[in-house]
């Protein structure tokens, strides 16, 4: 394949099936030539997998895992959508409020887990609070630098027929800065699926996070702790993959840059 | 010369459109910058004005200010006798490019302006508008989808919808290759003598004024005053290699040149 030509087909599923093949060829040997008794080979964890499915366990992590981001990503965007845009329209408000949103957003949701705790004690609300945490910066970041770009044509157009400062936002500001808006929701949404995981392991106990945490803690499943990890990498990919799409609606695919 | 500087209004009726002693100065860090000084101007109902102009001279700011998006740091603009304070729906400004919504389809942007109407009278509305600009079978398309010609249309058609008394055309064709540029000019009067409205058109191109206008009027460059005001004595269509109009042309130029002098 040379950098010029465009793959063909069948090329774009080959090379990356062969360089999965390869990987798990390696991870196989390492286990067999290390002969380690603790980490789990390939066919370990494949059965795994289907041990965890026969328990019927997996599905109920799975949706806990799935409402928790539901919930805790939408309130983001719920909460996160408006502010920025209003932080966004008024500079003003954006300089007072920015400091502390500046030294909020880089405190790991992680760290708060213990006050997470304190709030909601163990249980559902304390981890859709931390996905809620984790996912909001992201979308209100994204949402007020969206605002600040949006070109002077469009509000002067939308000013030109009469429309007041909450039809301005609704009507113009917002759809014009929405292809951002979504660049920042899907990186919220790619941390949201982080949070969840490392909330689960503490603050609650469902959900895939647990899972992983309870496979080590009880009996030392590394089995169980590596298939349950690349169920989180596959839903993972979903998610990733499904927002993705959202790109492709025609009232937003003008903002991106390979739109055509 | 012969023509005056002192604009003289064509009509005993009273003026659509007046600017009145108009001035306009940009702060720069800290440093005052003239734009325009002492603009009048009385523009007729349904006339066509074009603004020429050197390039940075401040036509734009002329426009911005009677469009009601600037307020003049001295003397006033007035529509029907009354005092222009903002934008209002009554006068629509067209951009140069991108000025329609990316986000909405042709119909949108159309009815973009018509939301208080019924639903029926909007979409009788909208289709009157697509027809007049000849969109028909892009109604449902976005304007990545259309070329730049047909979105400088839809532009116009969107102006339209809300029924204004006045247009306001910020060099609405300087984007577009000259073949479709030439073929706008054509649409635009074919509009404009459908609709009879007042146009007042910026451009930096003497022949589309000397094409469109009822009268063009000369800016000096900055500080712009109004240098001169050429009345286009020809009926349209146009006939571009006429004495008329060549001659006309001409002192367009020579007045634009001399500009460049000043």
């Amino acid at each position: 394949m040379s950098a010029m030509t465009k793959p063909r087909t069948w090329e774009k599923f080959f090379w990356p099936l062969i360089a999965a093949a390869l990987l798990l060829a390696l991870w196989h040997y390492s286990v067999v030539w290390t002969a380690t008794k603790v980490f789990p080979s390939p066919m370990n964890v494949e059965k795994g997998i289907v041990e965890l499915f026969n328990k019927h366990v997996l599905w109920a992590d799975i949706e806990d895992s799935l409402r928790r981001v539901a919930i805790g990503f939408g309130l983001a965007v719920g909460v996160g959508i408006p502010l920025g845009l209003s932080l966004g329209w008024y500079p003003a408000a954006n300089q007072i409020a920015n400091p502390v949103i500046q030294l909020i957003r880089p405190i790991s949701p992680i760290a708060w887990i213990p006050v997470a705790i304190i709030f909601f004690g163990v249980g559902d609300r304390a981890a859709i609070f931390l996905v809620f945490l984790g996912s909001l910066f992201p979308i209100l970041v994204a949402c007020v630098s969206g605002v600040s770009r949006v070109p002077p044509i469009f509000r002067s157009a939308g000013r030109n027929f009469g429309l007041s400062t909450p039809q301005l936002l609704a009507r113009v500001v917002f759809p014009a800065a929405l292809p951002q808006i979504l660049i920042g929701a899907r990186i919220a949404l790619g941390i949201a699926w982080l949070v969840v995981v490392a909330g689960e392991m503490i603050a609650v106990d469902s959900g895939l996070g647990y899972l992983v945490i309870d496979s080590r803690n009880s009996g030392k499943r590394y089995d169980l702790v590596v298939a349950a990890m690349l169920m989180i990498g596959i839903i993972g990919l979903a998610l990733d993959f499904s927002f993705r799409g959202l790109e492709r609606i025609k009232s937003v695919r003008w903002g991106f840059r390979d739109a055509s | 010369m012969s023509q005056t500087q002192v604009v003289v209004s064509g009509t005993k009726s009273a003026p659509k459109l007046r600017v009145d002693h108009l001035g306009v100065v940009y702060d720069r860090d800290g440093q005052s910058m003239p734009v325009l000084e002492d603009i009048n101007l009385e523009v007729r109902d349904g006339e066509f004005i074009c603004i020429v102009g050197p390039s940075g001279c401040g036509k734009s700011t002329l426009l911005n200010a009677m469009a009601g998006f600037l307020s003049p740091t001295s003397g006033s603009v007035s529509i029907d006798g009354e005092t222009v304070t903002g934008p209002d729906p009554r006068r629509i400004l067209v951009f140069q490019e991108r000025g329609v919504f990316p986000w909405l389809t042709v119909e949108g942007n159309i009815g973009f302006g018509l939301s208080k109407l019924p639903r029926a009278e909007r979409e009788k509305r909208i289709a009157h508008y697509v027809k007049t600009v000849r969109l028909e079978g892009f109604e449902n398309s976005y304007p990545s989808d259309l070329s730049g010609g047909m979105r400088q249309r839809l532009q116009v058609a969107r102006a339209l919808a809300v029924n204004p008394d006045i247009l306001f055309l910020d060099e609405p064709f300087g984007a577009l290759d000259s073949i479709t540029r030439v073929i706008m000019r054509g649409e635009l009067l074919r509009i404009w003598e459908a609709v009879r409205r007042t146009i007042l058109f910026v451009t930096h191109d003497i022949d589309e004024a000397v094409q469109l206008a009822d009268r063009v009027v000369v800016l000096s460059s900055r500080p712009a005053r109004i240098q001169d005001v050429l009345t286009i004595d020809i009926a349209h269509p146009r006939n571009i290699s006429s004495p008329r109009y060549l001659e006309l042309r001409d002192e367009l130029l020579k007045q634009i040149g001399l500009a460049y002098e000043i």
